[in-house]
């Protein structure tokens, strides 16, 4: 074992920078990180030993102990619920005979919960082993758990034809569907490798920064800064040496459309990144994508190959003296916050994701200290096509704020979930009509960290003078139980991820969720609602967006339904602390053998 | 030479060198912006959020903000020390914050501030957190129940290679500072004795000491946590 | 006019409150003076006998005859006031809380070192006996309370101060000193 992570360790020249990469190969190769090894790996990285557990600690699918030769992760995001996710669960736990959070005492299967996996149009979903299983129902849960019972290579256990799309092919093999409902004038018009970046390359690297700005594209992660703003501040730097990176981490729930573009048209994605370090100057570029992708790797690797062959990754790319430029490949590892830009820088140095305090802004001070350009995989894409058209082609389309199109990931209660390319300004109302939703209570616009809209509210338009949005949709239908189903699910993941280094964000959704459950216990009083309201406003003072939203759920559901909380709470009196004299005294009374009589 | 700028803080006229931290800037103007997280010396890392002020109408934290010329920022009004006064609370039902038994009790800058903000009792439930003791080490101990995560002494307490005696362990609300052993067992007595300074509340201990301060002689016996710069 | 009533009551605390109350030194015959005690172990009143304007609660609450006179001081006071570190946060006694009363059991009356005369092995049950709480709860979640003290003791100025204050109703002078959590 030593001897593996040894060499591991040398492959990445005892980079401590490189901590993320040396950490996932040691558990692709062991299975887990050997908890007795901690010190070796920290004196190799000349750290010390609680500064590499820090990192280990942070991320979700990190392991110091072996977690089942057999680990499932079942996605726990609010759509999986919807769509029968407890009954895929207690199947899981009956056939394997363990509970979920534990590893079977043969240690053949381990059951655990995960965040959001970017499968909300196909749930439930989990990841076994790093294989993608999608659409599970108790039967093909008993079937999955006999095949391993027969020690069965996960690859072999599908019932399944693979996905749609390039998810077929030798380089992916997943059942992974793209579900791509609506094309769009934007991405999937014909693509021909190397034509944005031939065109850029004729063109000045300030008038390519230039044209971007005319074509008002903005971020389309979901923050919508002005890109072409960011290229800019980026190239005045003073410092050389600059850095691209993409943002492939899209773990907001119900967000899935990054994983569509990557699967379908990586080159558009990477070509873009080459545009952006010909405009800025920058030699090198990196893709930060969420371990949940990991089957995607060696199709991405490939593809990396195929456009160094092609002249359009390397040296001297698109036929042009002196212009370098190449990307490589970074895995995170499970941490929804790592999403966050500065977050994510964090990551890929090899550190715990906790994002950085600002100013200096990544363009000044990003990568390694250096100025860094980071766009969400959807901007990238289009950055290609704007230099093939013409920031004016694109200002035609969408409204007169919010120019071009959007990709949105439409889950919930529709009958066609997936992705949908659409102009901007289309109302919610119409978007339910393309997707066919009806009855609809609510509509989760911006996934868990925007907000949740009433019926009232569907005229409203898709657009940053009004829902400006990553484009995640989960349309709820009128039978469901809004506070315990959607806002307790979403407060919960909040708690999840939170880094923790706020006081606010480490501490605040957790208070919020008690008192959630209070409401729901029945024991809430009218206080306890305008209670929620105040005491979210704390998270304001977060450092990141994770902690400023972490108590959206809540605010916006009360702004938008607060009869449902107003149902819930005990009209005939004031106060109530939803203390249980019966229930306070049980354990004790257990304890000392008599009867709970008080 | 660095230049001088021109900001306000509410109302009050200020000056200072461009480009220090806000905190810093507001002290030798004799206006106290309340810090928790924030130690003279150190990287200011903004983990605990209490000196969030508005700069320009927007929240930021004073301790790692620059300062520019023209800036207005706000920083004692009723909305701003409300939420203050709420971060401390988290902070005191987060932990197992038991005053009357704490070595540090007098010098604490969290009970400091909860007596400036007159926290009389929190509004939010105390969550009772199960918390260790670790006093495994041979020159500290580890008090878990009153950490505050403040990082203080990781970014303050490292060895003459750079390496962190202390780091975080886990994340979101199982978050945790801990000790790393191998550095701790060489330990200096005065590295501990630093160690115990740095750390804001009573969650390192130099073992073997206790209570040497009669109370009424404490440092935040008689005087609120500020007013030594106020009435500078 | 009749004079206000005051109740006070010791928890789970170890009514250094009380004695806080008593080290108002000479002014507790100006306080006798201001007030009526009712239910109260300064006068030994076991039961209330009517509808008291103040209640002084010291303690938190570890065991269900702690929760009940708690709910009782809620009924028969109109103003409820924590007095000390226990009420308003469990104090000491809380730093049980989240070990299993069965560990307690264990400790205090079969393994501990002060045990050795229960040669019957007898973890106490009698129906007699309040039951413990599953942890030392502060007042204020279990009942509403309208005023906090804190202090360990409260100074003894505070509460005079305070008690001063909710009687004339003229608002409290508290210098910075007396409120102190220790």
């Amino acid at each position: 074992m030593k001897t593996t992570v040894n060499k591991i360790i040398k492959k990445y020249k005892n980079d401590r920078y490189r901590l993320m990469d040396i950490l996932l190969d040691i558990q692709e190769e062991l299975g887990y990180i050997p908890e007795d090894l901690n010190q070796m790996i920290a004196d190799e990285l000349s750290i010390s030993k609680v500064e590499l557990d820090e990192t280990i600690s942070f991320y979700h699918f990190l392991t110091q102990k072996p977690l089942g030769e057999y680990t499932v992760y079942l996605n726990n995001s609010v759509t999986a619920g919807m769509m029968f996710r407890e009954d895929v669960k207690k199947t899981f736990e009956e056939q394997s005979g363990v509970l979920f959070g534990n590893v079977s005492s043969d240690g053949l299967i381990g059951l655990f919960d995960t965040s959001c996996i970017g499968m909300s149009d196909q749930e439930p979903a989990a990841i076994i082993n790093n294989v993608m299983f999608t659409n599970l129902t108790p039967f093909r849960v008993k079937e999955i758990v006999a095949d391993m019972k027969e020690g069965k290579p996960v690859e072999e256990m599908h019932k399944q034809n693979f996905g749609g799309g390039k998810n077929s092919s030798d380089l992916i093999q997943a059942v992974v569907k793209n579900n791509i409902r609506r094309k769009g004038p934007v991405l999937w018009d014909p693509y021909e490798p190397g034509e944005g970046l031939r065109k850029s390359i004729t063109m000045e690297p300030g008038d390519v920064i230039e044209e971007i700005k005319n074509s008002h594209l903005r971020g389309r992660g979901g923050a919508g800064f002005p890109t072409g703003l960011k290229w800019e501040f980026c190239n005045k730097s003073r410092e050389k040496e600059r850095y691209i990176f993409c943002n492939a981490d899209e773990g907001e729930p119900g967000t899935f459309k990054d994983r569509v573009i990557l699967t379908e048209m990586p080159k558009m994605v990477f070509e873009g990144m080459a545009i952006a370090g010909y405009a800025v100057g920058a030699k090198s570029g990196v893709v930060y994508i969420r371990y949940e992708y990991l089957y995607l790797r060696k199709y991405l690797e490939n593809t990396l190959s195929e456009l160094r062959k092609a002249k359009l990754l390397g040296r001297n790319i698109a036929g042009k003296n002196g212009f370098d430029f190449d990307i490589r490949i970074q895995y995170g590892a499970g941490a929804y916050i790592c999403g966050e830009e500065s977050a994510l820088l964090e990551s890929a140095e090899g550190k715990r994701g906790e994002p950085r305090d600002r100013p200096p802004f990544p363009v000044e001070k990003g990568f390694k200290g250096k100025p860094t350009i980071i766009n969400n995989v959807e901007t990238l894409a289009k950055v290609v096509k704007i230099i093939k058209k013409g920031s004016t082609w694109f200002t035609n389309l969408g409204t007169q704020e919010s120019a071009g199109t959007k990709l949105l990931s439409i889950s919930g209660d529709c009958r066609f979930p997936g992705v949908y390319e659409i102009e901007w300004g289309h109302s919610i109302y119409d978007i339910l009509e393309m997707v066919g939703a009806t009855d609809v209570q609510a509509v989760q616009v911006g996934g868990p960290s925007g907000i949740l809209i009433n019926p009232n509210q569907l005229p409203r338009k898709l657009g940053y003078e009004d829902l400006g949005t990553g484009g995640s949709l989960i349309i709820f239908h009128e039978s469901r139980n809004l506070i315990r189903e959607v806002v307790m699910n979403f407060t919960e993941f909040f708690i999840e991820e939170s880094c923790g280094s706020c006081s606010t964000c480490r501490n605040t959704p957790f208070i919020l969720k008690q008192k959630l459950e209070k409401i729901l216990d029945g024991h809430g009083v009218v206080q306890d609602i305008d209670d929620l309201v105040e005491w979210s406003k704390n998270l304001k003072f977060s450092r990141c967006g994770l902690g400023h939203t972490a108590g959206n759920p809540i605010i916006t559901s009360i702004q938008n339904f607060r009869h449902l909380y107003e149902k819930l709470v005990q009209r005939d009196r004031d106060y109530d602390t939803g203390f249980n004299l019966a229930e306070s005294v049980k354990e004790s009374c257990e304890a000392s053998n008599r009867s709970t009589v008080v | 030479m660095s230049n001088k700028v021109k900001f306000v803080i509410d109302g009050k006229e200020c000056q200072s060198d461009e480009g220090k931290y806000l905190v810093e800037a507001a002290k030798d103007n004799g206006v106290y912006i309340p810090t928790l997280c924030n130690y003279e010396g150190l990287k200011p890392k903004g983990s605990c959020r209490i000196c969030t002020v508005k700069i320009n109408g927007r929240l930021a934290t004073a301790c790692t903000s620059p300062v520019h010329e023209g800036m207005k920022i706000e920083n004692y009004t009723a909305e701003l020390n409300e939420v203050r006064k709420e971060i401390i609370e988290l902070l005191f039902v987060s932990g197992n914050h038991f005053c009357p038994a704490c070595e540090k009790s007098g010098n604490c800058e969290l009970q400091a501030l909860g007596y400036r903000y007159e926290m009389m009792a929190p509004r939010f439930p105390f969550a009772f957190p199960i918390r260790e003791v670790d006093a495994s080490y041979p020159r500290i101990i580890k008090e878990q129940n009153r950490c505050i995560l403040c990082k203080r002494c990781m970014r303050g307490i490292k060895d003459e290679d750079g390496k962190s005696y202390f780091a975080y362990k886990n994340r979101g609300k199982d978050s945790l500072v801990v000790a790393d052993r191998k550095l701790m067992s060489a330990m200096s007595p005065d590295k501990a004795k630093e160690a115990m300074e740095i750390c804001p509340v009573g969650s390192i201990l130099v073992r073997e000491k206790g209570w040497d301060e009669p109370i009424g002689t404490r440092k935040y016996d008689n005087a609120p946590i500020g007013s030594e710069i106020e009435n500078k | 006019m009749s004079k206000p009533v005051l109740a006070t009551t010791s928890l789970a605390g170890c009514f250094g409150c009380h004695m806080s109350i008593l080290d108002i030194d000479e002014r507790i015959l100006t306080l006798i003076e201001l007030v009526e005690f009712n239910k109260s172990p300064i006068n030994d009143i076991k039961t209330f006998t009517k509808q008291c304007d103040i209640g002084l609660i010291e303690g938190g609450c570890c065991n269900s005859e702690n929760v009940h006179v708690l709910r009782d001081f809620r009924k028969h006071c109109n103003i409820l006031v924590s007095l000390g570190e226990c009420a308003i946060m469990g104090g000491l006694p809380a730093m049980r809380n989240g070990i299993l009363i069965k560990e307690c059991f264990h400790e205090a009356y079969l393994n501990g070192p002060s045990t050795t005369a229960n040669t019957g092995h007898i973890i106490p049950n009698d129906p007699e006996l309040p039951c413990l709480l599953d942890k030392v709860y502060p007042c204020q979640e279990i009942v509403r309370i309208d005023y906090y003290l804190p202090g360990c003791p409260p100074r003894a100025d505070l509460i005079w101060e305070t008690l001063v204050s909710l009687i004339s109703g003229k608002p409290a002078e508290l210098p910075y000193e007396v409120i102190k959590f220790d």
